[in-house]
Protein backbone atom coordinates (compact mmCIF):
# COMPACT_ATOMS: atom_id res chain seq x y z
CA UNK A 1 0.00 0.00 0.00
CA UNK A 2 1.04 3.43 -0.91
CA UNK A 3 1.82 6.70 0.62
CA UNK A 4 0.46 8.61 -2.20
CA UNK A 5 -2.63 6.09 -2.94
CA UNK A 6 -3.96 6.55 0.40
CA UNK A 7 -3.52 10.51 0.42
CA UNK A 8 -5.79 10.49 -2.63
CA UNK A 9 -8.39 7.99 -1.66
CA UNK A 10 -9.95 10.27 0.98
CA UNK A 11 -13.07 8.05 1.34
CA UNK A 12 -10.97 5.01 1.69
CA UNK A 13 -8.75 6.55 4.13
CA UNK A 14 -11.07 6.19 6.99
CA UNK A 15 -11.28 2.69 6.50
CA UNK A 16 -7.74 2.01 5.85
CA UNK A 17 -6.40 3.76 9.36
CA UNK A 18 -7.00 2.40 12.55
CA UNK A 19 -5.50 5.70 14.63
CA UNK A 20 -5.46 9.06 13.96
CA UNK A 21 -3.65 11.69 15.72
CA UNK A 22 -4.04 15.41 15.33
CA UNK A 23 -2.17 18.14 16.96
CA UNK A 24 -1.04 16.11 19.97
CA UNK A 25 0.66 17.94 22.88
CA UNK A 26 1.48 15.80 26.38
CA UNK A 27 2.93 17.44 29.75
CA UNK A 28 4.39 15.89 32.25
CA UNK A 29 2.96 18.19 35.36
CA UNK A 30 4.82 21.49 33.28
CA UNK A 31 7.27 19.88 31.31
CA UNK A 32 6.10 19.42 27.48
CA UNK A 33 7.31 15.97 26.29
CA UNK A 34 5.01 15.80 22.75
CA UNK A 35 4.73 18.83 20.51
CA UNK A 36 1.95 18.61 18.05
CA UNK A 37 1.85 15.01 16.81
CA UNK A 38 0.31 14.51 13.08
CA UNK A 39 0.47 10.69 12.60
CA UNK A 40 -2.01 8.22 11.15
CA UNK A 41 -1.46 4.55 12.04
CA UNK A 42 -2.54 2.04 9.20
CA UNK A 43 -5.00 -0.78 10.17
CA UNK A 44 -3.82 -4.51 9.85
CA UNK A 45 -0.09 -3.01 9.46
CA UNK A 46 2.75 -2.52 11.92
CA UNK A 47 4.11 1.10 12.06
CA UNK A 48 7.27 0.99 14.18
CA UNK A 49 8.45 4.16 16.65
CA UNK A 50 12.04 5.02 16.26
CA UNK A 51 13.85 7.67 17.95
CA UNK A 52 16.47 8.00 20.30
CA UNK A 53 16.31 7.61 24.22
CA UNK A 54 13.74 10.32 25.88
CA UNK A 55 12.35 11.34 22.32
CA UNK A 56 8.92 10.80 23.73
CA UNK A 57 7.90 7.61 21.37
CA UNK A 58 7.07 6.01 24.31
CA UNK A 59 5.24 8.66 25.85
CA UNK A 60 3.14 9.02 22.82
CA UNK A 61 2.54 4.79 22.24
CA UNK A 62 1.01 5.30 25.87
CA UNK A 63 -1.23 7.57 25.07
CA UNK A 64 -2.83 5.42 22.72
CA UNK A 65 -4.22 3.50 25.20
CA UNK A 66 -4.41 6.62 27.92
CA UNK A 67 -1.80 4.25 30.02
CA UNK A 68 -0.52 7.78 30.99
CA UNK A 69 -3.05 8.87 33.29
CA UNK A 70 -2.03 6.71 35.64
CA UNK A 71 0.57 8.85 36.47
CA UNK A 72 -0.07 12.41 38.16
CA UNK A 73 0.17 15.32 37.13
CA UNK A 74 -0.06 14.76 33.15
CA UNK A 75 -1.86 16.31 30.54
CA UNK A 76 -3.09 15.62 27.15
CA UNK A 77 -4.71 17.92 24.63
CA UNK A 78 -5.20 17.32 20.78
CA UNK A 79 -7.17 14.59 19.16
CA UNK A 80 -6.73 10.81 18.76
CA UNK A 81 -9.31 8.88 16.90
CA UNK A 82 -9.76 5.32 17.01
CA UNK A 83 -12.07 4.45 14.03
CA UNK A 84 -13.32 7.66 14.35
CA UNK A 85 -14.12 8.64 17.83
CA UNK A 86 -12.66 10.24 20.03
CA UNK A 87 -10.64 8.27 22.52
CA UNK A 88 -10.22 11.38 25.24
CA UNK A 89 -14.26 10.98 25.03
CA UNK A 90 -14.21 7.53 25.50
CA UNK A 91 -14.49 5.11 28.45
CA UNK A 92 -10.96 4.43 29.32
CA UNK A 93 -11.79 0.49 30.41
CA UNK A 94 -13.47 -0.07 27.50
CA UNK A 95 -10.49 1.75 25.25
CA UNK A 96 -8.09 -0.91 27.11
CA UNK A 97 -9.62 -3.75 26.10
CA UNK A 98 -10.12 -2.62 22.01
CA UNK A 99 -6.21 -1.16 22.50
CA UNK A 100 -3.98 -3.78 24.57
CA UNK A 101 -0.70 -3.20 25.52
CA UNK A 102 2.67 -5.76 26.04
CA UNK A 103 5.33 -3.86 28.21
CA UNK A 104 9.27 -3.91 27.88
CA UNK A 105 9.70 -6.26 30.79
CA UNK A 106 7.50 -8.88 31.07
CA UNK A 107 5.16 -8.48 33.83
CA UNK A 108 2.96 -11.75 34.02
CA UNK A 109 0.90 -12.30 37.43
CA UNK A 110 1.51 -14.01 40.28
CA UNK A 111 -0.83 -16.51 38.99
CA UNK A 112 -1.00 -19.86 37.11
CA UNK A 113 0.02 -19.85 33.09
CA UNK A 114 -3.78 -20.41 32.38
CA UNK A 115 -5.05 -17.96 35.08
CA UNK A 116 -2.63 -15.26 33.63
CA UNK A 117 -3.88 -16.12 30.11
CA UNK A 118 -7.80 -15.89 31.00
CA UNK A 119 -7.33 -12.48 33.38
CA UNK A 120 -8.72 -10.23 30.65
CA UNK A 121 -11.93 -12.64 30.03
CA UNK A 122 -12.64 -13.22 33.35
CA UNK A 123 -13.08 -9.61 34.28
CA UNK A 124 -14.74 -8.57 30.89
CA UNK A 125 -17.35 -10.97 32.38
CA UNK A 126 -16.61 -13.66 29.42
CA UNK A 127 -18.51 -16.81 31.01
CA UNK A 128 -17.94 -19.23 27.41
CA UNK A 129 -15.98 -21.79 27.23
CA UNK A 130 -12.25 -20.35 28.40
CA UNK A 131 -10.51 -23.59 27.29
CA UNK A 132 -10.90 -22.93 23.94
CA UNK A 133 -10.01 -19.21 23.91
CA UNK A 134 -7.04 -20.05 26.43
CA UNK A 135 -5.98 -22.16 23.90
CA UNK A 136 -6.09 -19.87 20.91
CA UNK A 137 -4.40 -17.21 22.48
CA UNK A 138 -1.30 -19.35 23.17
CA UNK A 139 -1.29 -20.64 19.97
CA UNK A 140 -1.23 -17.00 18.59
CA UNK A 141 1.50 -15.62 20.61
CA UNK A 142 3.51 -18.91 19.55
CA UNK A 143 3.59 -20.44 22.85
CA UNK A 144 0.79 -23.11 22.99
CA UNK A 145 3.56 -26.28 21.99
CA UNK A 146 5.71 -25.09 24.99
CA UNK A 147 3.11 -24.79 28.00
CA UNK A 148 0.00 -27.18 26.86
CA UNK A 149 0.91 -29.69 29.19
CA UNK A 150 1.93 -27.15 32.51
CA UNK A 151 -1.02 -24.44 32.05
CA UNK A 152 -1.63 -25.31 35.80
CA UNK A 153 2.28 -23.98 36.94
CA UNK A 154 2.83 -20.72 38.08
CA UNK A 155 3.96 -17.82 35.63
CA UNK A 156 7.51 -17.33 37.03
CA UNK A 157 8.59 -20.71 35.87
CA UNK A 158 8.84 -20.35 32.54
CA UNK A 159 11.66 -17.81 30.91
CA UNK A 160 12.04 -14.49 30.29
CA UNK A 161 10.85 -14.84 26.46
CA UNK A 162 8.11 -17.31 26.81
CA UNK A 163 7.03 -14.69 30.03
CA UNK A 164 7.15 -12.08 27.19
CA UNK A 165 5.19 -14.03 25.24
CA UNK A 166 2.75 -15.65 27.82
CA UNK A 167 2.00 -11.84 28.43
CA UNK A 168 1.18 -11.00 24.51
CA UNK A 169 -1.19 -13.82 24.51
CA UNK A 170 -2.57 -12.64 27.82
CA UNK A 171 -3.19 -9.50 25.67
CA UNK A 172 -4.53 -11.05 22.76
CA UNK A 173 -7.05 -13.11 24.69
CA UNK A 174 -9.48 -10.07 24.99
CA UNK A 175 -9.35 -9.86 20.79
CA UNK A 176 -7.61 -6.42 20.64
CA UNK A 177 -8.28 -4.07 17.33
CA UNK A 178 -5.04 -3.10 18.32
CA UNK A 179 -1.38 -3.95 19.89
CA UNK A 180 0.80 -1.20 21.73
CA UNK A 181 4.18 -2.65 22.30
CA UNK A 182 6.75 -0.94 24.05
CA UNK A 183 10.19 -2.43 23.39
CA UNK A 184 9.13 -6.28 23.91
CA UNK A 185 12.22 -7.17 23.32
CA UNK A 186 14.37 -5.37 24.45
CA UNK A 187 15.08 -7.41 27.80
CA UNK A 188 14.85 -10.61 25.39
CA UNK A 189 17.66 -12.97 23.20
CA UNK A 190 17.75 -12.55 19.74
CA UNK A 191 16.20 -16.20 19.05
CA UNK A 192 13.24 -15.15 21.02
CA UNK A 193 12.91 -11.88 19.33
CA UNK A 194 12.77 -13.57 16.35
CA UNK A 195 10.40 -15.67 17.55
CA UNK A 196 8.39 -12.39 18.36
CA UNK A 197 8.81 -10.79 15.45
CA UNK A 198 7.31 -13.50 13.30
CA UNK A 199 4.23 -13.96 15.38
CA UNK A 200 3.78 -10.23 14.83
CA UNK A 201 3.52 -11.14 11.35
CA UNK A 202 1.18 -13.72 11.40
CA UNK A 203 -0.95 -11.29 13.64
CA UNK A 204 -1.17 -8.55 11.08
CA UNK A 205 -4.14 -9.76 9.44
CA UNK A 206 -6.31 -9.34 12.52
CA UNK A 207 -4.64 -7.18 14.67
CA UNK A 208 -2.86 -3.19 14.29
CA UNK A 209 0.22 -2.93 15.86
CA UNK A 210 2.24 0.05 16.93
CA UNK A 211 5.71 -0.93 18.39
CA UNK A 212 8.80 1.26 19.91
CA UNK A 213 11.79 -0.08 19.21
CA UNK A 214 15.61 1.02 20.10
CA UNK A 215 16.39 -2.03 17.57
CA UNK A 216 16.71 -0.25 13.77
CA UNK A 217 17.46 -3.67 12.48
CA UNK A 218 13.98 -4.48 13.71
CA UNK A 219 12.30 -1.66 12.74
CA UNK A 220 13.23 -2.62 9.69
CA UNK A 221 12.76 -6.05 9.60
CA UNK A 222 9.59 -6.10 11.31
CA UNK A 223 7.36 -3.15 10.13
CA UNK A 224 5.27 -2.05 7.25
CA UNK A 225 5.79 1.88 8.02
CA UNK A 226 8.07 3.70 10.29
CA UNK A 227 8.29 7.13 12.27
CA UNK A 228 11.05 8.90 13.24
CA UNK A 229 10.56 11.07 16.52
CA UNK A 230 12.82 13.72 17.98
CA UNK A 231 12.76 15.35 20.86
CA UNK A 232 8.75 15.04 21.25
CA UNK A 233 8.02 15.82 17.51
CA UNK A 234 7.28 13.80 14.42
CA UNK A 235 10.44 14.51 12.14
CA UNK A 236 9.32 12.03 9.55
CA UNK A 237 6.95 8.88 8.68
CA UNK A 238 6.33 6.87 5.55
CA UNK A 239 7.01 3.47 4.56
CA UNK A 240 9.82 1.17 6.56
CA UNK A 241 11.19 0.73 2.95
CA UNK A 242 11.52 4.26 1.82
CA UNK A 243 12.02 5.76 5.35
CA UNK A 244 15.25 3.35 5.44
CA UNK A 245 16.96 3.88 1.95
CA UNK A 246 16.11 6.74 1.11
CA UNK A 247 14.98 9.22 3.98
CA UNK A 248 13.76 12.98 3.61
CA UNK A 249 14.77 14.97 6.46
CA UNK A 250 18.47 15.27 7.27
CA UNK A 251 18.11 14.17 10.75
CA UNK A 252 16.32 10.90 10.32
CA UNK A 253 19.14 9.47 8.37
CA UNK A 254 21.50 10.75 10.69
CA UNK A 255 19.68 9.29 13.14
CA UNK A 256 19.28 5.62 11.03
CA UNK A 257 22.97 5.81 9.75
CA UNK A 258 24.09 6.23 13.35
CA UNK A 259 25.11 9.28 13.52
CA UNK A 260 23.32 10.38 16.76
CA UNK A 261 21.16 8.29 19.24
CA UNK B 1 55.44 4.58 65.40
CA UNK B 2 53.05 2.59 62.85
CA UNK B 3 53.55 -0.50 64.90
CA UNK B 4 51.97 1.53 67.59
CA UNK B 5 49.10 2.54 65.28
CA UNK B 6 48.84 -0.71 64.36
CA UNK B 7 48.68 -2.53 67.75
CA UNK B 8 45.99 0.59 68.64
CA UNK B 9 43.66 -0.33 65.44
CA UNK B 10 43.83 -3.53 66.47
CA UNK B 11 43.03 -3.87 70.09
CA UNK B 12 40.48 -1.57 69.33
CA UNK B 13 38.79 -3.91 66.77
CA UNK B 14 39.19 -6.82 69.45
CA UNK B 15 37.59 -4.67 72.05
CA UNK B 16 34.69 -3.46 69.78
CA UNK B 17 33.90 -7.07 68.45
CA UNK B 18 34.10 -8.15 71.95
CA UNK B 19 31.68 -5.81 73.29
CA UNK B 20 29.40 -6.10 70.32
CA UNK B 21 29.34 -10.07 70.42
CA UNK B 22 28.89 -9.70 74.47
CA UNK B 23 25.74 -6.69 73.56
CA UNK B 24 24.08 -9.73 71.26
CA UNK B 25 25.06 -12.46 73.26
CA UNK B 26 23.18 -10.61 76.32
CA UNK B 27 20.00 -10.03 74.27
CA UNK B 28 19.59 -14.02 73.02
CA UNK B 29 20.64 -14.82 76.63
CA UNK B 30 17.44 -12.87 77.95
CA UNK B 31 15.34 -14.39 75.90
CA UNK B 32 16.22 -18.06 76.68
CA UNK B 33 16.50 -16.94 80.37
CA UNK B 34 12.58 -15.91 80.58
CA UNK B 35 11.95 -19.22 78.50
CA UNK B 36 14.45 -21.33 80.44
CA UNK B 37 12.69 -19.89 84.18
CA UNK B 38 9.18 -20.00 82.22
CA UNK B 39 9.07 -23.16 81.52
CA UNK B 40 11.03 -24.54 84.91
CA UNK B 41 8.44 -23.45 86.82
CA UNK B 42 5.52 -23.61 84.62
CA UNK B 43 6.56 -26.95 83.18
CA UNK B 44 5.48 -28.46 86.82
CA UNK B 45 2.15 -26.99 86.73
CA UNK B 46 1.04 -28.22 83.49
CA UNK B 47 -1.61 -30.69 83.21
CA UNK B 48 -4.61 -31.77 81.73
CA UNK B 49 -6.24 -30.06 84.62
CA UNK B 50 -5.12 -26.56 83.92
CA UNK B 51 -6.69 -26.99 80.36
CA UNK B 52 -9.82 -28.03 81.03
CA UNK B 53 -11.19 -27.32 84.79
CA UNK B 54 -12.82 -24.17 85.76
CA UNK B 55 -10.55 -21.85 88.76
CA UNK B 56 -11.30 -23.31 91.98
CA UNK B 57 -12.73 -21.27 94.73
CA UNK B 58 -10.24 -19.19 97.26
CA UNK B 59 -8.06 -21.64 98.93
CA UNK B 60 -8.83 -24.65 97.53
CA UNK B 61 -5.62 -26.39 95.39
CA UNK B 62 -6.19 -27.53 91.92
CA UNK B 63 -8.39 -26.25 89.65
CA UNK B 64 -7.41 -24.95 85.84
CA UNK B 65 -7.70 -21.87 83.59
CA UNK B 66 -10.23 -23.23 80.87
CA UNK B 67 -12.17 -19.73 80.97
CA UNK B 68 -9.29 -17.91 80.40
CA UNK B 69 -8.01 -19.87 77.92
CA UNK B 70 -11.34 -19.62 75.78
CA UNK B 71 -11.15 -16.29 76.94
CA UNK B 72 -8.52 -15.06 75.54
CA UNK B 73 -9.46 -16.43 72.32
CA UNK B 74 -12.82 -14.91 72.25
CA UNK B 75 -11.15 -11.73 73.07
CA UNK B 76 -8.79 -11.92 69.78
CA UNK B 77 -11.38 -13.30 67.87
CA UNK B 78 -13.13 -9.67 68.80
CA UNK B 79 -10.25 -7.69 68.08
CA UNK B 80 -9.81 -9.26 64.89
CA UNK B 81 -13.05 -8.69 63.54
CA UNK B 82 -13.35 -5.18 65.06
CA UNK B 83 -9.66 -4.35 64.23
CA UNK B 84 -8.17 -6.11 60.91
CA UNK B 85 -10.44 -4.96 58.54
CA UNK B 86 -10.08 -1.18 58.98
CA UNK B 87 -6.47 -1.92 59.11
CA UNK B 88 -6.05 -3.59 56.30
CA UNK B 89 -8.45 -1.30 54.04
CA UNK B 90 -6.25 1.84 55.63
CA UNK B 91 -2.99 0.40 54.16
CA UNK B 92 -4.78 -0.59 50.99
CA UNK B 93 -5.94 3.33 50.72
CA UNK B 94 -2.03 4.24 52.12
CA UNK B 95 -0.55 2.36 49.68
CA UNK B 96 -2.84 2.62 46.59
CA UNK B 97 -4.19 5.91 46.83
CA UNK B 98 -4.10 8.92 49.21
CA UNK B 99 -2.96 11.76 48.14
CA UNK B 100 0.56 13.67 49.91
CA UNK B 101 -1.18 15.31 52.79
CA UNK B 102 -3.37 12.70 54.18
CA UNK B 103 -1.61 10.02 53.87
CA UNK B 104 1.15 11.77 55.85
CA UNK B 105 -1.54 12.44 58.62
CA UNK B 106 -3.11 9.21 58.52
CA UNK B 107 0.64 7.31 58.65
CA UNK B 108 1.25 10.12 61.16
CA UNK B 109 -1.44 9.81 63.41
CA UNK B 110 -1.28 5.58 63.12
CA UNK B 111 2.21 5.77 64.08
CA UNK B 112 0.81 7.96 66.91
CA UNK B 113 -1.86 5.65 68.18
CA UNK B 114 0.46 2.54 68.49
CA UNK B 115 2.42 4.59 70.78
CA UNK B 116 0.04 5.74 72.76
CA UNK B 117 0.40 3.14 76.71
CA UNK B 118 -1.96 0.26 76.37
CA UNK B 119 -3.36 1.64 79.47
CA UNK B 120 -4.62 5.00 78.07
CA UNK B 121 -6.32 2.71 75.48
CA UNK B 122 -8.09 0.63 77.93
CA UNK B 123 -9.39 3.71 79.90
CA UNK B 124 -10.80 4.83 76.39
CA UNK B 125 -12.52 1.70 75.58
CA UNK B 126 -13.99 1.92 79.31
CA UNK B 127 -15.24 5.49 78.90
CA UNK B 128 -16.76 4.12 75.44
CA UNK B 129 -18.00 0.97 76.37
CA UNK B 130 -18.02 0.08 79.70
CA UNK B 131 -19.90 3.50 81.52
CA UNK B 132 -22.75 3.31 79.31
CA UNK B 133 -23.77 -0.26 80.22
CA UNK B 134 -22.58 -0.42 83.49
CA UNK B 135 -21.15 -3.71 83.55
CA UNK B 136 -17.51 -5.11 81.92
CA UNK B 137 -17.93 -7.01 78.97
CA UNK B 138 -15.94 -9.11 76.55
CA UNK B 139 -16.92 -6.59 74.12
CA UNK B 140 -15.40 -3.73 75.58
CA UNK B 141 -12.53 -5.81 75.99
CA UNK B 142 -12.35 -6.44 72.42
CA UNK B 143 -12.90 -3.35 71.63
CA UNK B 144 -9.84 -2.01 73.61
CA UNK B 145 -7.69 -4.67 71.93
CA UNK B 146 -8.94 -4.18 68.61
CA UNK B 147 -7.95 -0.34 68.53
CA UNK B 148 -4.85 -2.10 69.58
CA UNK B 149 -4.37 -4.02 66.68
CA UNK B 150 -5.19 -1.51 64.07
CA UNK B 151 -1.97 0.16 63.78
CA UNK B 152 0.12 -2.96 63.20
CA UNK B 153 -2.50 -4.15 60.55
CA UNK B 154 -2.15 -0.62 58.29
CA UNK B 155 1.36 -0.57 58.43
CA UNK B 156 2.53 -3.80 57.90
CA UNK B 157 -0.43 -4.24 54.94
CA UNK B 158 0.41 -0.78 53.97
CA UNK B 159 4.29 -2.08 53.21
CA UNK B 160 3.51 -5.29 51.80
CA UNK B 161 1.15 -3.61 49.34
CA UNK B 162 3.65 -1.55 48.09
CA UNK B 163 6.22 -4.17 47.48
CA UNK B 164 4.23 -5.25 44.85
CA UNK B 165 6.17 -4.19 41.75
CA UNK B 166 3.94 -1.53 39.49
CA UNK B 167 4.10 -3.43 36.32
CA UNK B 168 2.22 -5.87 37.59
CA UNK B 169 -1.02 -3.22 38.29
CA UNK B 170 -0.43 -1.71 34.68
CA UNK B 171 -0.64 -4.84 33.34
CA UNK B 172 -3.72 -5.52 34.82
CA UNK B 173 -5.31 -1.86 33.77
CA UNK B 174 -3.71 -2.11 30.41
CA UNK B 175 -6.41 -5.11 29.39
CA UNK B 176 -8.99 -2.98 31.47
CA UNK B 177 -9.21 -3.78 34.57
CA UNK B 178 -10.66 -0.59 36.66
CA UNK B 179 -8.40 0.08 39.72
CA UNK B 180 -10.34 -1.32 42.78
CA UNK B 181 -10.42 -4.65 40.30
CA UNK B 182 -6.75 -4.41 40.01
CA UNK B 183 -6.30 -4.37 43.82
CA UNK B 184 -8.69 -6.80 44.57
CA UNK B 185 -7.71 -9.07 41.52
CA UNK B 186 -4.02 -8.79 41.14
CA UNK B 187 -2.87 -6.52 43.66
CA UNK B 188 -3.96 -8.16 47.11
CA UNK B 189 -3.75 -11.62 45.94
CA UNK B 190 0.49 -11.13 45.58
CA UNK B 191 0.65 -9.48 48.96
CA UNK B 192 -1.48 -12.03 50.80
CA UNK B 193 0.96 -13.99 51.96
CA UNK B 194 2.81 -10.95 53.86
CA UNK B 195 -1.09 -9.14 54.91
CA UNK B 196 -2.09 -12.33 56.60
CA UNK B 197 1.14 -13.41 58.59
CA UNK B 198 1.45 -9.35 59.37
CA UNK B 199 -1.87 -9.73 60.81
CA UNK B 200 -1.05 -12.75 62.95
CA UNK B 201 1.58 -10.81 64.63
CA UNK B 202 -0.46 -8.18 65.14
CA UNK B 203 -3.33 -10.59 67.09
CA UNK B 204 -0.07 -12.58 68.72
CA UNK B 205 1.22 -9.27 70.51
CA UNK B 206 -2.35 -7.89 71.75
CA UNK B 207 -2.88 -11.35 73.12
CA UNK B 208 -0.63 -10.37 75.90
CA UNK B 209 -1.45 -6.97 76.92
CA UNK B 210 -3.36 -7.07 80.48
CA UNK B 211 -3.41 -3.08 80.75
CA UNK B 212 -6.31 -2.73 78.35
CA UNK B 213 -8.23 -5.49 79.49
CA UNK B 214 -8.04 -4.95 83.45
CA UNK B 215 -11.57 -2.26 83.23
CA UNK B 216 -13.20 -3.45 80.17
CA UNK B 217 -12.81 -7.36 80.49
CA UNK B 218 -12.53 -6.84 84.10
CA UNK B 219 -12.45 -10.91 84.96
CA UNK B 220 -14.43 -14.27 85.82
CA UNK B 221 -13.81 -17.13 87.71
CA UNK B 222 -16.81 -18.98 85.52
CA UNK B 223 -17.32 -19.31 81.90
CA UNK B 224 -18.53 -16.19 80.17
CA UNK B 225 -21.43 -16.80 77.88
CA UNK B 226 -22.12 -14.58 75.00
CA UNK B 227 -20.15 -11.42 74.70
CA UNK B 228 -21.71 -9.20 76.92
CA UNK B 229 -20.35 -10.38 80.01
CA UNK B 230 -17.30 -9.78 82.05
CA UNK B 231 -14.63 -12.74 80.87
CA UNK B 232 -11.41 -14.47 81.96
CA UNK B 233 -8.04 -13.72 79.92
CA UNK B 234 -4.76 -15.24 80.45
CA UNK B 235 -3.13 -12.18 80.93
CA UNK B 236 -5.18 -11.04 83.75
CA UNK B 237 -5.33 -14.17 85.52
CA UNK B 238 -1.64 -14.16 85.80
CA UNK B 239 -1.52 -10.67 87.09
CA UNK B 240 -4.57 -12.01 89.86
CA UNK B 241 -2.35 -14.90 90.21
CA UNK B 242 1.23 -13.84 90.88
CA UNK B 243 -0.06 -10.99 93.57
CA UNK B 244 -2.09 -14.01 95.61
CA UNK B 245 -0.91 -14.89 98.92
CA UNK B 246 -1.67 -18.96 97.55
CA UNK B 247 1.34 -21.03 96.40
CA UNK B 248 -0.66 -22.66 94.53
CA UNK B 249 -1.95 -19.66 92.47
CA UNK B 250 1.53 -18.70 91.81
CA UNK B 251 2.42 -22.29 90.13
CA UNK B 252 -0.66 -21.86 87.61
CA UNK B 253 0.29 -18.15 87.08
CA UNK B 254 3.56 -19.88 85.37
CA UNK B 255 1.92 -22.48 83.52
CA UNK B 256 -0.29 -19.22 82.22
CA UNK B 257 2.60 -17.49 81.43
CA UNK B 258 4.22 -20.34 79.63
CA UNK B 259 1.28 -20.91 77.36
CA UNK B 260 1.04 -17.19 76.40
CA UNK B 261 4.87 -16.65 75.56
CA UNK B 262 4.47 -20.47 73.66
CA UNK B 263 1.59 -18.87 71.74
CA UNK B 264 3.18 -15.68 70.97
CA UNK B 265 6.53 -17.57 70.03
CA UNK B 266 4.84 -19.90 68.22
CA UNK B 267 2.63 -17.30 65.96
CA UNK B 268 5.77 -15.55 65.27
CA UNK B 269 8.09 -18.63 64.29
CA UNK B 270 5.11 -19.53 61.92
CA UNK B 271 5.19 -16.17 60.33
CA UNK B 272 9.03 -16.42 59.48
CA UNK B 273 9.00 -19.85 57.91
CA UNK B 274 5.67 -18.89 56.07
CA UNK B 275 7.21 -15.31 54.33
CA UNK B 276 10.77 -17.07 53.91
CA UNK B 277 8.90 -19.85 51.93
CA UNK B 278 7.12 -17.02 49.29
CA UNK B 279 10.70 -15.37 48.89
CA UNK B 280 9.55 -12.17 50.48
CA UNK B 281 12.26 -11.59 53.22
CA UNK B 282 11.17 -9.12 56.04
CA UNK B 283 14.18 -8.43 58.53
Amino acid sequence: MRVAEKISAASEKEALVRFEISDLNFYYGAKQAVFGLNLKIPKNRVTALIGPSGCGKSTFLRTLNRMNETIRHTRVSGKILLDGQDILQMDVVGLRRRVGMVFQRPNPFPKSIYDNVAYGLRINGYKGRLDELVEHSLRRAALWEEVKDYLKKSAFALSGGQQQRLCIARALAVDPEVLLLDEPCSALDPVTTAKIEELMFHLKDSCTMAIVTHNMQQAARASDFTAFMLDGKLIEHSETSKLFTTPTDPRTEAYITGRFG
Amino acid sequence: MSRVRLLWRKSLNAVMLTLTGVAAFAVVSVLFLILGYLIWNGGRSLNWDFFTQLPKPVGEEGGGMANAIVGSLKLLFLAAVMGLPVGLIAGVYLAEFGGKTFSFVVRYTTDLLNGVPSIVIGIFAYSLAVLPVKHFSALAGGVALGIMVIPITVRSSEEFLRAIPGSLREGAMALGASRWRTIATVVLPAASGGILTGMLLSLARVAGETAPLLFTAFSNRFWSPGWGQPIASLPVMIYTYAIAPYDDWHRQAWAAGLILLGLVLLANLGCRLALRGRGMGRS
